[in-house]
């Protein structure tokens, strides 16, 4: 909460942020009146925004800004918590995932995600990919050796570890590891691949190479990134989305955003007064 | 400033001196009781001590029946208390992390963890042993398995909260159900560390003398079934030590010598374990 002294005039008399400006064209995610609880404290502030279809939408805004948080609402993993909370509506395929009668095994399958440190599990390259694959599916051995083909390659991974597919997860480097994570998220085929700060832990150039990855993968899966990076986020997406003090400030094309911010928030926090 | 900086250098001065002195202090006893240990074990060790039977008072022999019979009711002890010990642990770790439950479960498992073996032996003798009528390779084996249970609970339910909560998270968001996360992820990840907690507890459970006393007993002859008595180390080491014969002495010597190493073996294969754990990390 040490933000407070940041200009706030989100009452202003500018068109309420829960209005998009111009139609979206094929929605994905429909947030709507979002609020999210830790408990007492409340770290998402009645946020709607829509997440469209096959582009990147990248969220931004500074610590404790609650863009993380939105993003694991998306796909209820928050649920692990006793105590977090979400109220509001989020609309997937037009239907409410935060409902109880949502089964939240079957939303992740739909909604993938990546972490922001690599997480590998101790087991093969291939089992890693394999592993939801085959709890989800009964498949052919012959049909999975060809999904995860298709995983790695999707995660430009596969020419890497190709001949080496058996070995351990964790004798692949940490840009490598990342991108086998991308690849398992990717490999049951969901509709949308939320991103948490995927290159935090990475060197600049696994950070390239994840970037450049990105505008590939959204031709087939909706992309939602959240990013402190903010060049990153000016490279790689489609819409940026601004977040503060748990409310959305403001959601466009990111080439807008970044040239012409419509509230003085944005404009501060992207030409680096504060974050 | 010069004053405080003095007085500070002389208390740190005398603290290292007051630990080091302790330090040296515990490990001479250790020291004391390895060599002797050492020495008088290496003197009593022939071929015999893995070929021959224990011995009538005054002649030769070995151990063989008293190895077998350790081994036996060992191999008991972790194939009832492993899958026990670790489904406990998960319970704990996976499903009350930080409820009332979890934490009176922990509690009453740390009393049993410290509870005097005599107890436990003497808990199967009336358990086990007197219903039917006999002592026991199973009464024994059961009596060591109550005792390695608090071990495997304690450190498979610390290792599974080692885990980052992220690697959690990652397994929950590919959508598969929680024992599946449980089983194919995070007991892989943390295999190394429950792998040690079984082999420190077989360590712990390898040199208990009383709760064999009520349970196993002895037996001179060859047995290596559990349906009966069952010789076993250290009761052979107890017996053998209080007695008056010299080549019984020698042999409770060879017989703690062998424990010892054994002892000395699996935490060592245990650190090896750990170690590499963390490489691969």
């Amino acid at each position: 909460m040490n933000d407070m002294s940041v200009p706030m005039e989100l009452n202003s008399s500018k068109p309420a942020p829960d209005e998009p400006e111009e139609p979206i064209e094929r929605v994905r995610v429909s947030v709507r009146n979002l609020s999210f609880y830790y408990g007492m404290h409340r770290a998402v502030d009645n946020v709607s925004i829509d997440f469209p279809s096959n582009l990147i939408t990248a969220i931004i805004g500074p610590s404790g800004c609650g863009k993380s948080t939105l993003l694991r609402v998306l796909n209820r993993i928050y649920s692990l918590y006793p105590g977090q909370r979400a109220e509001g509506t989020v609309l997937l395929d037009g239907q409410d995932i935060l409902s109880p009668q949502y089964k939240t095994n079957e939303l992740r399958t739909k909604v993938g995600m990546v972490l922001q440190s690599p997480t590998p599990f101790a087991m093969s390259i291939y089992d890693n990919v394999a592993l939801a694959i085959r709890h989800h599916e009964k498949i052919h051995r012959v049909d999975l050796d060809e999904r995860i083909e298709s995983a790695l390659r999707q995660a430009a991974l596969w020419d890497e570890v190709k001949g080496a597919l058996q070995k351990s997860a964790f004798s692949l480097s940490g840009g490598q590891q990342q991108r086998l994570c991308i690849a398992r998220a990717i490999a049951t085929e969901p509709e949308i691949v939320l991103m948490d700060e995927p290159t935090a832990a990475l060197d600049p150039i696994a950070t390239l190479k994840i970037e450049d990855l990105l505008t590939d993968l959204a031709t087939r899966y909706t992309i939602i990134i959240v990013t402190h990076n903010l060049q990153q986020a000016a490279r790689v997406s489609d819409r940026t989305a601004f977040m503060l003090l748990g409310k959305l400030v403001e959601v466009g094309p990111t080439e807008k955003m970044f040239k012409e911010p419509q509230y003085r928030e944005t404009n501060s926090y992207i030409t680096g007064r504060f974050g | 400033m010069s004053t405080l900086y003095l007085r500070r250098r002389l208390a740190n001065r005398a603290m290292v001196v007051l630990s080091t002195l302790a330090t040296a202090f515990g490990l001479f006893w250790l020291g004391w009781i390895m060599l002797t240990t050492l020495t008088n074990g290496f003197a009593a060790i022939s071929a015999k001590l893995f070929t021959q039977m224990t011995p009538p008072p005054g002649s030769d022999g070995g151990l063989l029946n008293a190895f077998v019979g350790s081994i036996v009711m060992v191999g008991i002890a972790v194939v009832v208390g492993t899958p026990i010990g670790v489904l406990a642990g998960t319970f704990l770790a996976e499903f009350h992390r930080r409820s009332r439950l979890g934490s009176t479960i922990r509690f009453i498992n740390d009393i049993l963890l410290s509870a005097p073996s005599i107890v436990v032996g003497l808990f199967v003798y009336e358990l086990v042993v007197r219903p039917i009528g006999h002592f026991s390779g199973w009464a024994g084996g059961l009596a060591l398995s109550i005792i390695l249970l608090p071990v495997v609970v304690r450190t498979t339910d610390e290792m599974l909260q080692l885990l980052p909560s992220n690697l959690r998270e990652a397994a929950f968001s590919l959508g598969i159900p929680k024992w599946k996360v449980v089983t194919a992820v995070l007991y892989r990840a943390a295999s190394a560390g429950l792998l040690t907690g079984v082999l420190l507890a077989v360590a712990r459970i390898s040199g208990e003398t009383a709760p064999l006393l009520f349970t196993a007993l002895n037996n001179q002859y060859w047995s290596s079934s559990p349906n009966g008595p069952l010789a076993n180390v250290p009761v052979v080491i107890f017996q053998f030590a209080m007695s008056p014969y010299a080549s019984w002495h020698s042999l409770a010597w060879a017989g703690a010598l062998m424990v010892t190493l054994f002892v000395l073996g699996l935490a060592i294969v245990s650190r090896a374990i750990l170690n590499r754990g963390k490489v691969s990390q």
